[in-house]
């Protein structure tokens, strides 16, 4: 199990989305992946992602700063 | 149908977020196909853009429709980016634009295609669009429903539930991955037997019906990226400066250049990560928006930029306005001005 960090700031959605999603699939089950952004769309749109596709949405914060979901993945996705 | 897992045939519908792509995906899955969503990322998609830049969008609730779809359905919904290759689409539509720039009909043809290309990389069987005969005056005729599975390659691999009864069987119906008799024979531009249909299935919260996604269809905004095409004498975009289209009063007093003013704090805020490549204008004797000013233009140029700009904030009736003034790359210089009064700034001037 490995964690990493996705960089999605100044990325208005779906960017952050697509990002996430193309991170994900190179990861593995069990991988933790962070992804910063600062549109605040992506505190809705991420984790209606994950739950979409199974993924563990293990925290979210919004801040001055932007947001943060942190997901881990907990399915494979064959597709 | 088949519901054996092993031999259950597989879908891949065109997900918008609207209600009709989402009754298409609906009455499919609800035969026990295995159906999976795609959505398309253009660069030209109304949706959230507005939502994350405008303060008075902010405080509307946000979702992505398409994901929220597929919420609902409980599929999974893949977003795909083709920012680069729609470009062609926009710059080249085969089959013209519409009332605006919006080149629909390539459009569906390059979406559908971009689904069976999908498709046949996944091992799915099918395509399903909420398409339905004669809804939209470009792309959803009796006569170019047969140009879109043409152009796009899916021919019969493409099926569409909301009006299958008014077609021919396509290879879905003959193969026996869906009943026929169990699609519907939807026509004409109402929504009613839409709306009914989602009643019936117990769907209550749908996007609008009807409802643009797609700036290109937007008479302003493709004023907007049309002038941006005669500025630069070519037919090219990249996604900053379709993104820019969206954003602020656009004000061309000059050929070569114009001004992007943001409208609110949101959008001066959005513009503020845009100003390192562009000169621009912030105002420092009263609160005002940030001006990115596109092209290259010299320091008389620069006044009058400004003097235009001053309109738009706190000193608009003041003897003076001044402004930290960025040209190119260099570094802020003060610049006092006179505000231009309304009457000499021209109609013609707005994009």
């Amino acid at each position: 199990m490995s964690r990493y960090i996705l960089d999605a700031r100044n990325l208005l959605c779906p960017m952050p989305v697509i990002r996430t999603q193309d991170r994900v699939k190179a990861l593995n089950t069990g991988d933790i992946l962070e992804v910063q952004c600062t549109d605040p769309g992506a505190l809705n749109d991420i984790p209606a992602w994950c739950r979409v596709h199974g993924h563990e949405v293990m925290a979210t914060n919004e801040d001055a700063e932007g947001v943060v979901v942190i997901l881990r993945v907990t399915t494979s996705t064959p597709t | 149908m088949t519901t054996n897992a092993q031999n259950q045939a597989k879908a891949v519908a065109l997900i918008s977020g609207g209600l009709d792509s989402m009754l298409a995906a609906r009455v499919v899955k609800d035969q026990g196909v295995h159906v999976e969503g795609l959505n398309f990322f253009t660069g030209f998609c109304v949706e959230g853009h507005t939502h994350a830049i405008r303060n008075h969008d902010r405080k509307r609730p946000k979702r992505n429709n398409a994901l929220w779809v597929a919420e609902q359905l409980g599929i999974k919904l893949h977003i795909i980016d083709v920012i680069e290759e729609y470009k062609d689409v926009v710059i080249n539509p085969r089959h013209g634009y519409g009332a605006n720039l919006n080149p629909c009909l390539d459009c569906k043809s390059f979406m559908v295609g971009k689904a069976r290309q999908w498709m046949q990389a996944h091992g799915f069987d099918f395509i399903v669009t909420g398409e339905v005969v004669g809804q939209r005056p470009m792309s959803q005729r009796r006569e170019t429903f047969p140009v879109v599975q043409r152009e796009s390659g899916a021919g019969d691999l493409l099926l569409r539930p909301l009006c299958a009864k008014l077609q021919s069987p396509t290879a879905a119906e003959r193969n026996g991955w869906v009943d026929r008799q169990s699609l519907y024979d939807f026509s004409g531009r109402s929504r009613k037997p839409q709306m009914a249909l989602a009643a019936a299935l117990g769907i209550e919260d749908y996007a609008q019906p009807a409802g643009g996604c797609c700036f290109l269809t937007d008479a302003t905004y493709s004023r907007k990226l049309n002038d941006l095409w005669q500025s630069r004498g070519k037919k090219t975009y990249e996604l900053d400066d379709i993104m820019l289209l969206k954003v602020g009063r656009h004000i061309r007093p000059r050929p070569h250049f114009k001004l992007i003013i943001a409208r609110d704090a949101g959008e001066t805020n959005y513009l503020q990560g845009y100003r390192h490549r562009f000169s621009h204008l912030t105002m420092t004797s009263h609160n005002g928006p940030l001006t990115l000013i596109e092209g290259d233009i010299n320091e008389s140029e620069m006044a009058l930029a400004a003097r235009i700009a001053a309109r738009f904030g706190q000193g608009r009736d003041a003897n003076r306005v001044t402004f930290d003034a960025v040209l190119g790359r260099g570094d802020p210089v003060p610049l006092c001005i006179q505000p231009l009064p309304s009457s000499e700034i021209p109609a013609q001037w707005y994009v």
